[in-house]
């Protein structure tokens, strides 16, 4: 399938963000926990994966060719839930049981509870392996689909992430396409006083990765990038996203303290206030 | 005597029984399910020989991944494999996988329901002398608080055959636990395997209490049994192969006929077998109980025999616990 990505089709992706980010800040303040920044932060990207690039048949998620979308860092769940609601997944209203009983949004993904999830997580450091794992049966399988695993920054610290690094790079994974949300958050602080991480991409580089940096809030530049991704045909590909936490909301922008907490209703309500200005400018 | 409708090894009170470790039956299983099956791959971190995957490596190495020193990986890959229509069979040393990759398992492939066979290898402290370190003795207790779990403990090598084929029938999750030394081969081909099911392997005339046995430690029973019957004690020797599911009818039905019990494990007491079977017996029969495995301690380097007399887990110490549970019967 080729997917044109034209002025139109980009100013439509930039409105869907804008959509999802609303959806976020709704089912955060319904649910009363869970995490803002990096939902917030994620959400071109997402728009990028359900609008444009994957593969996929909502109405049938279990479609064997389908490309197959990892999340490792699970608690950022809001931003695809919202996305997979909006894209048909399942009602947009339903965004209103997360984190409740009886729910099949969880507070962290279940796969076996709503389908077109394809890994359990929360746990970090899971979820590149998990992602290796599906891409193997792919090239066992000899299907075209591809894997995408997006990951966080803080996950980098868990030694699992660096065993499936070194694991991918070994079997020339080329269906295999790691997206790091690099926000420099996490929970405790920044991730270069809790821990340094840079320079992450000769790190990757030097674990037999290829290795491209881009503006993880610029759509363009992202699917730009999963294009020349796509070329590679030796190695695995990440693709370092550098994006803002909390973005599109002046208040949580960049501020880590916004990367486990749910806004209230009054910040909410200033919250939806601001998102929609930014969308009235993008008509 | 040996339950004769089993068909179990007439030789086995020999000198010469044959010995194998029930390692070699996963090996065997392994190798029967690469032909048999072409979804069915293997994954090892650094221990393929010592856990009999070489066997299935060698002749299909496409389908066989090396994770290297890196358990977590090896896990969550497989779990990844076992989403994607493929049965994934995951070896290490039991102290590593399911010990030290605990969450990983949990999440990835047990929460997550991927299809994946987990096999524990050098079970126990009859890994002898690589000390406590290398002797798994709590994995029972840690894979058997999953929910959504089969747990299958062969007896010897033929079994161990028996329950890798089985797990690949399996859809889900499915922990096999493996021992490193050779043991005796106590059944045959034609001993039937049934996941799920404890089998009476020695009967005996109006027996005063049953001995519950799993894995080769169920030797040491059948050899205590024997004792016990030439000394005018009769008891009955039952084969718990599966821990989860537990045959719940087998276990009341046991309880009714002998009203008394004594577990033998190389494991520790708390969580594993004596545990599992004290937990449903306590709920719907309570029976007096005693309990051979290892009493909340680790153990050490030496030969598995010498481990096994010091730590008061041989046929004297079951035919011991047979007397003092007798006299807890009211």
């Amino acid at each position: 399938m080729i997917y044109v990505l034209d002025d139109v089709k980009l100013k439509d992706l930039r409105l869907k963000a804008n959509e999802i980010r609303q959806l976020i800040i709704e089912t955060l303040v319904e649910a009363g926990s869970g995490h803002s920044g990096g939902p917030l932060g994620m959400a071109d990207i997402f728009t990028s994966f359900y609008f444009h690039i994957l593969n996929h048949d909502t109405k049938n998620p279990a479609w064997e060719d389908r490309d197959r979308l990892v999340l490792s860092n699970g608690h950022i769940c809001p931003v695809q839930y919202a996305t997979m609601a909006l894209a048909g997944y399942f009602p947009i209203d339903e965004l209103k049981t997360l984190r409740k009983i009886n729910s099949r949004l969880q507070g962290h993904p279940h796969r076996t509870s709503l389908p077109g999830l394809e890994t359990t997580s929360g746990p970090l450091g899971e979820g590149l392996s998990q992602a290796i794992g599906i891409a193997l049966a792919g090239k066992l399988d000899k299907k075209n689909y591809r894997v995408y695993c997006l990951t966080s920054d803080g996950e980098h610290e868990e030694g699992n992430t660096w065993e499936a690094a070194m694991f991918a790079a070994k079997n020339k994974l080329n269906n295999l396409i790691q997206v790091i949300d690099r926000n420099y958050i996490q929970i405790d602080g920044t991730t270069e006083n809790v821990m340094p991480l840079d320079p992450l991409i000769e790190k990757y580089k030097s674990f037999n990765w290829n290795a491209i940096e881009i503006d993880g809030n610029d759509i363009k530049s992202f699917i730009d990038a999963v294009e020349k991704a796509k070329m590679v045909t030796d190695k695995p590909t990440i693709i370092i996203a550098k994006t803002i936490p909390g973005k599109g909301v002046s208040f949580m922008e960049n501020d880590y303290h916004w990367h486990g907490k749910p806004p209230n209703k009054e910040e909410a309500e200033k919250a939806i206030s601001e998102l929609k200005d930014i969308g009235k400018q993008l008509t | 005597m040996l339950n004769p409708d089993l068909k179990l090894n007439q030789k086995l009170f020999d000198q010469d029984v044959e010995v194998k470790p029930t390692r070699a039956g996963y090996g065997e299983g392994l190798l029967e399910l690469g032909k048999k099956n072409p979804d069915v791959v293997a994954l090892s971190a650094d221990l393929t020989e010592s856990t009999y995957a070489h066997l299935f490596a060698e002749k299909y190495p496409e389908r066989f991944f090396q994770c290297g020193v890196a358990e977590q990986n090896m896990a969550a890959i497989s779990a990844g494999l076992g989403v994607s229509g493929k049965i994934p069979f995951m070896s290490s040393y039991a102290t590593f996988s399911p010990g030290k990759n605990w969450e990983t398992i949990r999440t990835t492939i047990i929460y997550n329901n991927s299809n994946v066979k987990i096999a524990g290898h050098h079970a126990g402290i009859m890994t002898g002398p690589d000390g406590a370190t290398h002797q798994a003795t709590e994995d029972i207790a840690i894979t058997r608080s999953w929910p959504n779990v089969k747990i299958l403990v062969p007896c010897d090598s033929m079994e161990g055959k028996k329950a890798t084929i089985k797990a690949a029938e399996i859809n889900g999750p499915v922990y096999l636990r493996f021992t490193r030394d050779k043991t005796p081969i106590i059944t045959t081909d034609e001993t039937p395997f049934e996941m799920g099911k404890i089998q009476t392997f020695w009967n005996s005339e109006n027996p005063v209490a049953t001995i519950f046995a799993t894995g080769y430690m169920l030797f040491y029973a059948l050899l205590a049994a024997k004792e016990l019957e030439q000394e005018g004690t009769n008891v009955l020797v039952a084969n718990v192969s599966t821990i989860k599911p537990l045959d719940e009818e087998a276990i009341i039905a046991l309880a009714k006929n002998t009203k008394a019990f004594v577990t033998v494990e190389d494991h520790q007491v708390m969580g594993g077998l004596g545990g599992t079977i004290a937990e449903f017996a306590a709920k719907n029969i309570p029976t007096p109980m005693e309990f051979i495995g290892l009493q909340d301690t680790f153990a050490e380097s030496g030969a598995p025999k010498e481990l096994i007399e010091k730590y008061g887990m041989g046929k004297d110490s079951i035919k011991q616990a047979v007397r003092n549970v007798m006299k807890r019967k009211s």
